[in-house]
């Protein structure tokens, strides 16, 4: 029990995918200006993380080394497929404002690293424990861009005002960098930062 | 790992195809129905937005069939049909653009010169939809579409009932690029087009979309929309798809034969 318990938590702060290990970047610049659609993309990556891990991990001893990369990607297209068409299904508006980036997790280099580096070697259950720990780890840095840029960049946390804006009476004047891809740099940098003084052994060592 | 037999490849490479191709297949086809409502839904949604008659979680079909009055018009004789004339093919319920150009009874080809939308076949009827507030029509909402950098882009654009000042332009479907030409959705922009005059005095054609920003002083002012910056082509297309459609092969005999006996008419 503990030790699915350490699979899990590990991932979330001690081997962030992204602030450790730099994972997986692009789609956390593109999908965050809104804590909305922040959330949403956590949700699929996690979905597509844990069974792409617990899929392959189940036939991990009849996958050819030959042909390994071309069965994981099939097994992960897949599952962003079904992802995709579950989110334009079942959240339609957010689905419009995601567009490509959903389909784009195919190439989220998270998955196919954990498949490679987890899942491949250990059996399903694990696999899938850990497939559930990235993703959250993935969503945590997701949800702390997406929350400081919508708070920032249009005063505003899930579609509601929260800094009332000057120009509908408020006093807020909305800093428009944050609604920009770069911000997410600058907050994700900072969250790297924030990280590696709480857990120095993560900072690496310099030549 | 295991043995590496060509036969065993084979099977497992066949075995996860067919396996993920079922699931994707499935998912697809269970999902499919939700999907067309809400596609159905988002084009109810964007004629309502460019009527500016929608605010956010109200019902949009009782919005729908208080304010609106559909009508399917012939685009070169410029009158509506009459709705004995209406029919399988020609039906407010069920009319679809896309079925409609694709029928060599019910549209024609352009040459290529008057075709500037890039659409190849123009309809012959189109739907249009006219917005009814305290029994007085105030706009016409007018169906736009044409190609853009990649893909078709369908929008819809309101007319106020003088004929010429543009009330509304919004699209519902379109394959521009995420945050360069699909800023065609960002409200900001569509917001630039309000107020603007289609055409011009003689009632030819007037407005486009210009490079860069439009300088209000300019006595063409009201004619011209800022371009979005980083996307040359998809303005471009926006540009020649509101010109087509506001034209001779468009909607321009209709408006002009509104002009004429009144919008009421």
């Amino acid at each position: 029990m503990k030790q699915y318990k350490q699979i899990l938590t590990t991932p979330i702060f001690k081997e962030n995918p992204i602030a450790y290990q730099i994972l997986g970047i692009c789609s956390a610049l593109a999908v965050t200006s809104k804590l909305e659609t922040s959330i949403v993309m956590s949700l699929a990556v996690i979905f597509v993380l844990a069974f792409s891990n617990l899929s392959v991990s189940l036939i991990r001893n009849h996958i050819p080394s030959s042909i390994r990369i071309l069965v994981e990607m099939t097994i992960i297209a897949s599952l962003v497929i079904i992802a995709d068409q579950l989110i334009k299904a079942f959240a339609y508006d957010i689905s419009k404002q995601l567009t490509v980036y959903v389909g784009l997790i195919i190439t989220n280099c998270i998955i196919m690293g954990r498949a490679e580096a987890f899942a491949l070697k250990n059996p399903p259950f694990e696999s899938f424990i850990d497939g559930i720990g990235n993703g959250l780890g993935y969503s945590v840095i997701l949800l702390i861009v997406g929350f400081f840029r919508e708070l920032l960049g249009s005063g505003k946390l899930l579609g509601m005002s929260v800094l009332p804006l000057k120009t509908e009476g408020g006093w807020y004047v909305p800093n428009g960098l944050f609604l920009l891809s770069p911000s997410a740099f600058f907050l994700i940098g900072l969250t790297i930062w924030a990280i590696r003084t709480w857990k120095p052994e993560q900072v690496e060592e310099t030549s | 790992m295991s043995d590496e037999s060509v036969k065993k490849t084979m099977g497992v490479a066949l075995g996860v195809c067919l396996v993920c191709s079922i699931l994707v297949s499935g998912s697809a086809v269970l999902l499919n129905d939700i999907q067309k409502e809400n596609r159905k839904e988002e084009k109810l949604r964007n004629i309502l937005i460019s009527g500016d008659l929608y605010t956010k979680g109200s019902n949009i079909t009782e919005i729908f069939k208080r304010n609106i009055q559909p009508e399917i018009i012939e685009l070169q004789a410029g009158r509506p049909i009459t709705e004995a004339d209406y029919g399988d093919v020609f039906n407010i319920e069920s009319f679809d653009i896309n079925v409609i150009a694709k029928n060599p009874k019910t549209s024609r080809v352009l040459p290529v010169n008057q075709d500037i939308a890039q659409i190849r076949r123009v309809p012959e009827v189109m739907i249009i939809y006219k917005v009814k507030e305290n029994i007085q029509i105030t706009k016409l909402i007018l169906p736009v579409y044409g190609n853009g950098l990649w893909d078709m882009m369908y929008g819809f654009i309101a007319l106020d009932r003088d004929l010429t000042t543009i009330k509304g332009f919004t699209f519902y479907e379109h394959g521009e690029t995420p945050g360069l030409g699909g800023e065609v959705d960002n409200p900001r922009w569509k917001k630039l087009w309000v107020g603007k005059q289609a055409y011009d005095i003689e009632g030819k054609v007037k407005i486009s979309v210009i490079k860069g920003v439009v300088d209000p002083s300019s006595p063409v002012a009201k004619y011209q929309v800022d371009g979005l910056s980083g996307s040359t082509l998809t303005t471009r297309s926006v540009h020649n798809l509101v010109r087509f459609w506001l034209g001779d092969q468009g909607y321009g005999p209709y408006i002009e034969r509104l002009r004429e006996q009144g919008i009421d008419s």
